[in-house]
C-alpha cells in the first residue's frame, strides 16, 4: 500500500511543525500544573502519551490513500449523524431516571468527529460540483442541508462552540470554492431578520439567557468574567520577554482558570512574554500557511478541498482560543490544537494533520 | 469546452487560496497587534495588578440534602461548624501571629503551625484551615480582635448530621473525602479534590440528588485582607433532600429488637416494594466517618466478629433454611407431587440410598400433611418432596420469586445469593449432580444462599400471591422547599405464576406455624392482628449434637419470615439473627416486634391525629411492656419447646 515513492514525499516540514508545537505544549503544561496537587500520573507525562497516541493515529490516516474517503464520505457522515442522533434520545432518557447512566464519553465523541466527518463531507460535494463563476443560492442550499442537521444535533446537546466551530470550517470551505457576490449579499440579508425572528418567536426565555450569556459572560456567573480578568492580567504581565519558566504567578498562585488546558496560552504569555508568543504565533501562521500551500499544490479538487477544511478547522481553534485568552472573545471551551492539555483535542487535530499529510504526500500520483 | 473550464476552475481556487492567506495573515497580524497593546503598551498596568492581586475568589461549598424518612421526620441533616482560617498573603509575622491566636483562643500553637506548613504549596490568597469545629465563644473572641489579626477569617462549612447516631447506618451510609480513583471516575467530574462525596449506603447512591451546586464569592480585599468590595457571588445551591421509605419508628424498634445480637432485618410493604425498615445489626455512627476516625475506633469495627461495617440486610448472604420450604411447597403443589391431602409419615429420619437424612425431630412427626409440615417445620416431609421433583424444578420455582439474584434497590453492593441447578453445579465442579444433593436443598440448605432482602420479597410475594415489586428505599425527591421533585412509582419486576389456590394452601400453612397448637413460629404472634410466618435454622457447619459448647462462629443461623394481617396483607418482614440458633426463639420475636410497632405507627393517626409526640411516645412505650410479657404466656409451653429445636 505504503510506495517508496510515498515515503520520499513524506512532509517533514508539516510533522516537524506539529511536534515543535506540541513539545512547547508539554513544557508549558508542566510549568502549568506544577502547583497542582497531582492526581495520578502528571498532566505532562500524559499529554505525552497522547501526544504518541495522536502521531500513530495520524500515521495511520495518512496511509491509506484520501481518496477512498470520498467514496466512503456520506456513509460516514450518517454514521456520525446517528450517533449524534443517539446521543440526544439516550440523554433524554437518563434525565429521568434516578440511575444515572454515564453518556459522557458518547457527548463529546461524535461532535469531535463531526469536524472531521463535516470537511469530508463538503469535500466531496463540491468535488462532484463545478461552477463558472462562483456559487449561486441554489448551488449552497444542498451542502447548507448537510451541514445545519449536524449544527443543529449539536447545538442541541448543548454545545455551541463546536457547532460553531463546524459551521466555520464548513463556511471557509465554501468559500474556497467561491461565491458570488450576490450569495454573499443575499445571505447576509437573509440570516439578520431570520435571527430575528428566531430570537422574538422561537427562543424560549431561558434559551435567550443562555445566549445572553454566551455573548456576554460578564452578566451571569462570576466565573467568567473573573476568568478574563485574571487571564489578561497573566498575559499583559508577562512584557516583552516574560518572568521565566514556572516563574509566572498568576499561574502559579492559581489566579487562572483551567491554566493547563482553555488557558494554556496565558501561562506561556505570562512567562515567555511577548517575544514568547510571538515565536508561538510564527509557528502557527507557518503551520497554517504550510496547510494552505499543501491546497494549492495538490492537484485533485478533493485534496484541495480536504487540506482547506482541515486547514481551516486549527486556524478557527487557534483563533478563538487566543482570541478568548486575550479578551477579544468571550469564553468558549475552545482549546488551541496540540497547544493546551486534554486527549480529545489531541486526537481531532492530529487525524486532520494525518489527512493533510495524506494530500501532501500523494501530490505527485496524478 | 469541459477541459477549459476545469482549468479555470483550478486556476481560480489556487488564486483564491492566496486570498485565504492573507486573511490569515490580517488576522494574525490583528491578535498580534492585541498582544503588543497587553504586553508592551500596558505591561506596566498589568504588572502591578499581578503584583497586588487582591481578587480574591472563594468558593463556598452547598449545604447537602437532608434525609428524611417516610413522615419526613430528619434522619440526616447540616449543622454549621466553624473554623479558624488564614490568608497566608496576607500575614507579615506567622510565628508572632500564632503565638497571638493560641493565647488569644487557647488552641495549641504546635497543631495550628503544623497544618499551616501542610498547606504550603498551594496559593498564597487561599485560606488554610488552622482549627476546625471552634466554638461560638472563640468564634466572638476573633471577631472582636478583628483588626489585631490580619489575615485571620472565620470560615463556616456545613457538617453532616445524623441526628439518631447510628441508626439506620447502612442504609444511610455516610460521606468523606473523594479519593483519587473516584476523582478520575466520569460521575465526579465535576468535582475537586478535598470535596466531600457519599461514600455509601444512600449518600452514595443518591450523591446526584444530595450534593447541591457548590457557589463561590469574588471579592476585592485591602491590605490586610479586609473585605473592600463583593465584585459578584453566586450563591451555592442547596442539594435536593431525599425522603425514604423507611419509618423510623419501626426502624428504631426493629434495631432495638435486635439488642446486642449481629443479624438483619427487612420490612416491607407487599403492596408496593416500599422498604419500612431495613436493619444491619450492629451498626456504626456514620458521623465518625465523615471526620478522623479514631484508629482505636476503626480497630474494634474491623475485629468485632459481628461485623459491623457489612450491610447484611443487602450483602449478607445466608442458607434460608426451613424458610425455603415455602418454596419447595409451591413447586411441588404446581407439579401436583403432593396436594391439599396427601400425607408422609415422618418416623424423624429419611433413607436414600446408603445415606440417612435426620429430621430436626428425632421423635418424627408421624403423619404429616402439608399444613402440618410447615407448622412443625417436617424435613422428611421435604426430604420425599425434594426427591421427588428434583433439583432443577425447585430452582425454576426459587427462579420465579427471583431468588438468586440482585433485586435492585437503591444501594450499592446487593449480592445475588443462589440457587443451584444441576447446570450450574456441571459448570463450576464439572461434576453431575446427586440425587443426595437434592434433599438438603429442599430445606434451604446445601448450595442454598439468600440474601434478608430476598427473602423479605419472597414472602411479600407469597402474602400478594404472585406479584413482585421492587424493593426501593426511596420515596421521592423533594428540593429545598419541599417541593416534590421525582416520586418513585412502584415498579412490578416479576410475577410468580403459581395457582390461586397453591398460594392459600402454603398461606393457611404459614398461618398455622403462628398460630396454632405445636407451630414453630409462636413467638411472633400479636393480640390483634393475625400473624403468618414461617420459622428457618440453617446450619454454619454439621455439629450438630454438640450444641452446648458450640462456639459462637459456629452456631447456627435464625430465620423467620413473615405476613401480617393474614386476611389482607399489608407487611412482609424478613428476619435473619446470626448464630441465633432457632428461628422460633431468636428471629421470631423480633419479627412480631416490628409488626407491632407497624400496627401501633398506624393507630395513633386513627385515634388522635392532633395527639402531642411525647404522650403518644409513652403510650406505645407502655403498650410494649404488657405485651412482651404477654407473648410466652400465649404460647403453649410444649410447642414453645419445640420452637426452639426447629
Amino acid at each position: 500500500m505504503i510506495d517508496r515513492r510515498l515515503l520520499t514525499n513524506f512532509d517533514w516540514v508539516l510533522a516537524g511543525l506539529v511536534v515543535v508545537v506540541c513539545l512547547l505544549g508539554i513544557m508549558n503544561i508542566y510549568s502549568a500544573t506544577n502547583s497542582y496537587k497531582i492526581v495520578g500520573a502528571a498532566y505532562y507525562t500524559k499529554q505525552f502519551y497522547w501526544m504518541l497516541t495522536g502521531i500513530t493515529i495520524s500515521l495511520l490516516v495518512c496511509s491509506v490513500d484520501y481518496h477512498l474517503l470520498e467514496d466512503l464520505s456520506y456513509w460516514l457522515y450518517g454514521f456520525i449523524v446517528l450517533l449524534l442522533l443517539a446521543v440526544l434520545i439516550f440523554g433524554r432518557a437518563s434525565m429521568g431516571a434516578t440511575r444515572w447512566l454515564n453518556l459522557g464519553l458518547f457527548n463529546v465523541q461524535p461532535s469531535e468527529l463531526m469536524k472531521i466527518v463535516i470537511i469530508i463531507t463538503i469535500a466531496r460535494f463540491f468535488n462532484n460540483f463545478h461552477t463558472i463563476d462562483g456559487l449561486t443560492i441554489k448551488d449552497v442550499l444542498f451542502p447548507l442541508g448537510i451541514l445545519a442537521l449536524p449544527a443543529a444535533l449539536i447545538m442541541k446537546q448543548p454545545d455551541l462552540g463546536t457547532a460553531v466551530l463546524v459551521v466555520l470550517i464548513a463556511v471557509s470551505m465554501t468559500f474556497y470554492v467561491g461565491l458570488r457576490w450576490s450569495t454573499i449579499v443575499t445571505f447576509t440579508l437573509v440570516t439578520i431578520p431570520m435571527a430575528w425572528i428566531g430570537w422574538s418567536f422561537y427562543l424560549r426565555p431561558y434559551q435567550k439567557n443562555r445566549v445572553l450569556d454566551f455573548l456576554n459572560p460578564e452578566r451571569s456567573r462570576l466565573g467568567s468574567g473573573y476568568h478574563i480578568i485574571q487571564s489578561k492580567i497573566a498575559v499583559g504581565s508577562g512584557g516583552i520577554t516574560g518572568k521565566g519558566f514556572i516563574q509566572g504567578t498568576q499561574s502559579q498562585l492559581k489566579f487562572l482558570p483551567e491554566q493547563h488546558t482553555d488557558f494554556a496560552f496565558s501561562v506561556f504569555a505570562e512567562e515567555w512574554g511577548f517575544v514568547g508568543c510571538l515565536l508561538l504565533m510564527i509557528l502557527y501562521l507557518l503551520l497554517i500557511l504550510w496547510g494552505l500551500n499543501i491546497a494549492r499544490r495538490c492537484n485533485d479538487r478533493f485534496g484541495g478541498l480536504l487540506a482547506v477544511g482541515v486547514t481551516a478547522m486549527l486556524f478557527w481553534h487557534f483563533v478563538i482560543n487566543m482570541g478568548m485568552v486575550i479578551g477579544l472573545f468571550p469564553v468558549v471551551g475552545v482549546p488551541m490544537p496540540f497547544f493546551s492539555y486534554g486527549g480529545t483535542s489531541m486526537i481531532t487535530s492530529m487525524v486532520g494533520i494525518g489527512l493533510l499529510q495524506n494530500v501532501s504526500m500523494r501530490r505527485f500520483m496524478f | 469546452m469541459k477541459e477549459r473550464r476545469f482549468v479555470r476552475e483550478v486556476l481560480e481556487s489556487k488564486q483564491r487560496i492566496l486570498v485565504l492567506s492573507f486573511i490569515v495573515g490580517a488576522v494574525f497580524f490583528l491578535l498580534l497587534a492585541r498582544l503588543w497593546h497587553l504586553q508592551i503598551l500596558n505591561a506596566d498596568d498589568y504588572q502591578a495588578m499581578s503584583e497586588n492581586n487582591r481578587l480574591r475568589f472563594v468558593p463556598v461549598a452547598a449545604f447537602r440534602g437532608a434525609i428524611m424518612d417516610r413522615s419526613g421526620t430528619v434522619l440526616v441533616s447540616n449543622r454549621p461548624s466553624f473554623s479558624l482560617a488564614v490568608v497566608p498573603q496576607e500575614v507579615k509575622d506567622k510565628e508572632a501571629l500564632l503565638t497571638q491566636l493560641s493565647s488569644l483562643l487557647g488552641i495549641e500553637r504546635g497543631e495550628m503551625a503544623e497544618r499551616w506548613d501542610k498547606n504550603k504549596g498551594r496559593a498564597k490568597y487561599y485560606p488554610i484551615v488552622l482549627a476546625s469545629n471552634i466554638t461560638r465563644d472563640q468564634v466572638e473572641m476573633v471577631e472582636e480582635n478583628r483588626l489585631r489579626l490580619p489575615g485571620v477569617e472565620i470560615e463556616m462549612k456545613p457538617v453532616r448530621e445524623y441526628s439518631n447516631g447510628v441508626l439506620a447506618s447502612h442504609l444511610l451510609g455516610y460521606i468523606g473525602e473523594i479519593s483519587e480513583k473516584e476523582l478520575n471516575l466520569k460521575n465526579f467530574e465535576d468535582y475537586n479534590p478535598g470535596d466531600y462525596i457519599g461514600k455509601n449506603g444512600i449518600e452514595r447512591a443518591l450523591e446526584n440528588e444530595l450534593h447541591g451546586e457548590d457557589g463561590g464569592r469574588q471579592f476585592e480585599v485591602d491590605a490586610r485582607g479586609r473585605v473592600l468590595r463583593t465584585i459578584s457571588e453566586t450563591h451555592p445551591t442547596v442539594g435536593n433532600s431525599v425522603v425514604l421509605t423507611i419509618d423510623a419508628e419501626i426502624q428504631k424498634k426493629a434495631e432495638k429488637a435486635f439488642g446486642e445480637q449481629a443479624g438483619a432485618a427487612v420490612a416491607m410493604d407487599v403492596n408496593s416494594g416500599e422498604i419500612l425498615a431495613f436493619v444491619s445489626n450492629p451498626g456504626f455512627d456514620p458521623a465518625l466517618f465523615s471526620g478522623k476516625l479514631p484508629p482505636d475506633i476503626w480497630k474494634g469495627y474491623l475485629e468485632d466478629k459481628r461485623r459491623p461495617l457489612e450491610n447484611k440486610a443487602l450483602s449478607g448472604q445466608y442458607p434460608p433454611g426451613s424458610t425455603f420450604k415455602i418454596v419447595t411447597a409451591l413447586a411441588g403443589l404446581q407439579d401436583s407431587v403432593i396436594n391439599d391431602s396427601s400425607s408422609v409419615n415422618c418416623g424423624g429420619s429419611y433413607s436414600l440410598g446408603t445415606s440417612t437424612f435426620k429430621c430436626w425431630n428425632r421423635r418424627g412427626h408421624g403423619n404429616t400433611n402439608l399444613r402440618k409440615s410447615l407448622r412443625e417445620s417436617c424435613d422428611v416431609y421435604y426430604y420425599q418432596l425434594g426427591e421427588k421433583l428434583g433439583v432443577d424444578k425447585i430452582a425454576a420455582a426459587s427462579k420465579a420469586f427471583m431468588l438468586g439474584s440482585p433485586l435492585g434497590v437503591e444501594l450499592q453492593n446487593e449480592k445475588p445469593g443462589l440457587i443451584p441447578t444441576s447446570e450450574w453445579k456441571l459448570e463450576r465442579f464439572g461434576k453431575r449432580w446427586f440425587q443426595g444433593e437434592t434433599l438438603p436443598v429442599a430445606i434451604g440448605q446445601g448450595y442454598v444462599l439468600t440474601t434478608p432482602i430476598q427473602l423479605a420479597s419472597m414472602i411479600a410475594t407469597v402474602a400478594n400471591e404472585g406479584t413482585i415489586y421492587r424493593p426501593h428505599l426511596v420515596k421521592r425527591i423533594v428540593d429545598a422547599d419541599g417541593k416534590t421533585l421525582r416520586e418513585t412509582k412502584p415498579e412490578v419486576i416479576g410475577t410468580a405464576s403459581f395457582p390461586k389456590e397453591s398460594f392459600r394452601l402454603v398461606k393457611q400453612g404459614l398461618f398455622a406455624v403462628v398460630n396454632e397448637r405445636g407451630g414453630t413460629g409462636a413467638q411472633s404472634r400479636l393480640y390483634d392482628v393475625r400473624v403468618a410466618g414461617k420459622t428457618g435454622t440453617s446450619q454454619v457447619v454439621k455439629l450438630r449434637d454438640s450444641k452446648r459448647s458450640t462456639p459462637y462462629q459456629f452456631r447456627d443461623h435464625a430465620l423467620f419470615v413473615a405476613f401480617a394481617p393474614f386476611d389482607k396483607p399489608e407487611i412482609a418482614v424478613a428476619v435473619v439473627v446470626e448464630h441465633g440458633e432457632h428461628g422460633g426463639s431468636a428471629a421470631a420475636p423480633i419479627a412480631g416486634r416490628i409488626l407491632r410497632a407497624y400496627f401501633e405507627s398506624k393507630k395513633p393517626a386513627r385515634k388522635e391525629p392532633a395527639g402531642s409526640s411525647k404522650a403518644g411516645d409513652s403510650d406505645t412505650e407502655s403498650a410494649e411492656e404488657p405485651t412482651g410479657a404477654a407473648e410466652p404466656a400465649a404460647v403453649d409451653g410444649a410447642a414453645d419447646k419445640d420452637a426452639a429445636n426447629d
